[in-house]
């Protein structure tokens, strides 16, 4: 992840406590949403970024997990992510994120 | 008016392995002080054979098509078979010839050579069709001994060849850090591998004389503390090609920049401010290695080992070559949203509506043409193959296209990506030599141009930006277009009256003075 965004994410977490943050991917590819979300639960695996060794936990979802899905309105779903549900390997995509989450 | 055409394009590439430690990336692990980056990316450096024969790059020069590339066995890196430097669009310098180039390229005096290494570069030079006309002066060599003095001073950056110095870049003042040694050499190396795709322009039989506008769009940055970016590289390149007649300027957009700059060209002509634009661009030092870490962790070699160039010329109507429709332009304005859907029914659908076109009107797409065996490693996916997914998704949402025919359009209207990761280089554009041609030779009508571009790198805005045209077949210039007739006509009426006016001007004032 990239270490700007890692940066951003600590100080969100610290700001506003880990519990009350939730983190949204929207990356095209199964592997990298899946280092995304290791970064921000149990820390860098790169050890490059601010969160190198750093825990936060934080809960993770991809854009286009069902559990998020359900979530938002389905007509600003649609406008918003229904053409990249039709490109991305959604399955895929779910399957490497449940790793991460407990 | 008419449209404008595309008369030319060149792309050309300089494999310079012992530039990558200039690289962003190699830049900060030696910061961190990686040595361990550094042992692993001497393994997994390139041959300039390699290089050559490496299937994406042979297909960026115009020695295969996309269409062929995509035929061919992956990974490609390792199911090159022997080809040639030189190809249809332009060439692949070896490193040696690129140094003598930078030095080429230098009014300041800044770049200083070795004379073994003039004595060994001016034969290389005098061999070339296009770079014969540079000789370097012996008479200003440098010692080796004066290079380290001032690199040791850290003012000057070195060029080496495997290892062994042969050069330097010099810092062009003392405090200004818009000057240093290391922005000197990003930007020298924007003008050699600029000037070296526009000379490739003049190998295809092109005339650089009676350019009239030359537009740089790479995504570096000239100038001193008072104006930092103030340009201009586009004259710089111009000076230097032979392009006598030219003026010019540089446009920024990031990676879209490219497409922008075909937009501007096409209009200028179009509107009768300039009668032949070239537009140009540079390769970027920053990419060499930008995902090294990636590729090196993956047992492979370091694929960003090239800087790339590109040139294309935008003239007025020849009624054969493939004009530029500016008709059509895909605008990603502030008001469009930036999601993928948004981005993508503004730059493709949208523009092609207004016309009474369907998105699949249009025989192929030419969008982010980055190679996907160096991004899908480092994890970015394939690019391409994600945006004609997209359009072909954006297809059948409107109900052009049926769901099960989705990966038919990415084959069909879609091509592998062949360009390398230099930002602006796989901006569209790579496709303008192959998509002409295509259309030259009937094998398709049209392809659209599209550049994107992450403005927020820059901190100024969370924007995304974009923007498309379309590259079709030429109705010939008094075609069957009904438009253009009318619009002749209309001028030639114009110019009547403005002549009957001015007849009448004269009569009435030779009457006040009798």
């Amino acid at each position: 992840m990239d270490l700007e965004n890692q940066k951003r994410i600590k100080d969100l977490a610290e700001t506003h406590g880990n519990e009350n943050v939730v983190v949204v991917l929207g990356g095209a590819e199964a592997e990298a949403s899946g280092l995304a979300a290791e970064t921000v639960t149990a820390g860098d695996p790169t050890f490059a970024g601010p969160l190198a060794g750093v825990q936060l936990g934080l809960s993770v979802y991809h854009i286009t997990e069902e559990a998020l899905k359900e979530t938002f309105d389905a007509d600003v779903y649609e406008e918003q992510v229904g053409m990249m549900e039709m490109v991305l390997p959604v399955e895929e995509i779910a399957a490497e994120m449940s790793q991460f989450r407990g | 008016m008419s449209f404008a055409v595309v008369k030319a394009a060149s792309y050309t590439l300089a494999h310079t392995p012992d530039f990558i430690p200039f690289g962003s990336t190699p830049t900060t692990a030696k910061a961190r002080n990686d040595y361990e980056y550094f042992d692993t990316l001497k393994k997994g450096l390139r041959s300039f054979e390699d290089v050559v024969n490496y299937p994406p790059n042979q297909c960026y020069i115009g020695n295969i098509t996309p269409q062929q590339l995509g035929e061919m066995a992956q990974p490609w890196y390792q199911s090159a078979a022997p080809a040639e430097r030189t190809g249809k669009y332009g060439d692949i310098l070896p490193q040696e010839e690129f140094f003598a180039l930078l030095k080429a390229s230098d009014a300041f005096d800044l770049v200083a050579l070795t004379p073994e290494f003039i004595a060994s570069a001016n034969p290389k030079l005098a061999a070339h069709p296009q770079l014969k006309r540079f000789t370097l002066d012996a008479g200003k060599a440098m010692s080796a001994i004066d290079m380290h003095a001032m690199m040791e001073g850290h003012k000057a950056e070195p060029l080496t060849m495997n290892g062994e110095l042969v050069g330097i870049v010099k810092q062009a003042h003392d405090e200004d850090e818009n000057l240093s040694a290391h922005i000197m050499l990003e930007n020298l190396t924007v003008k050699a591998t600029g000037a070296h795709a526009a000379l490739m322009l003049e190998a295809q039989g092109q005339d650089l004389s009676d350019i009239d506008y030359v537009i740089e769009c790479s995504e570096e940055a000239c100038g001193d503390i008072n104006q930092r970016g103030g340009g201009n590289f586009a004259k710089a390149i111009a000076e230097m090609v032979g392009c006598s007649s030219a003026t010019g300027s540089d446009l920024r957009g990031f990676c879209a920049a490219p497409a922008h700059s075909l937009v501007h060209a096409a209009a200028l002509v179009k509107g009768g401010a300039f009668r032949k634009v070239m537009v140009v661009a540079g390769g970027a030092v920053a990419k060499l290695g930008m995902n090294s870490r990636e590729h090196l962790a993956k047992d492979m070699p370091a694929l960003e080992d090239c800087l790339a160039g590109f040139a294309f010329i935008v003239g007025e109507n020849d009624g054969v070559s493939p004009i530029v429709n500016t008709d059509i332009i895909g605008r990603l304005n502030v008001g469009a949203g930036s999601s993928p859907q948004a981005v993508t029914s503004a730059l493709v659908s949208e523009p092609l509506k207004a016309v009474g076109r369907k998105i699949t009107d249009i025989d192929r797409y030419s969008a982010e043409m980055q190679n996907p065996e160096i991004t899908k490693p480092a994890g970015a996916g394939d690019v391409p193959e994600a945006n004609f997914k997209m359009i072909g998704a954006l297809a059948v949402k409107e109900g052009q296209l049926e769901r099960k025919e989705l990966m038919n359009f990415v084959k069909n209207h879609g091509m592998p990506g062949f360009a390398l990761t230099q930002g602006h280089i796989p901006s569209g554009v790579p496709y303008l030599g192959h998509g002409r041609d295509a259309i030259m030779n009937g094998d398709i009508n049209s392809f659209m141009v599209i550049g994107k571009g992450s403005l927020f790198l820059g901190r100024m805005t969370n924007l995304f930006d974009g923007i498309s045209t379309v590259v079709e077949k030429n109705p010939g210039v008094h075609g069957s277009s009904q438009n253009q007739a009318a619009a002749f006509d209309k001028d030639e009426a114009r110019r009547l009256v403005a002549k009957a006016m001015q007849d009448v001007a004269a009569r009435l004032a030779g009457s006040e003075n009798e």
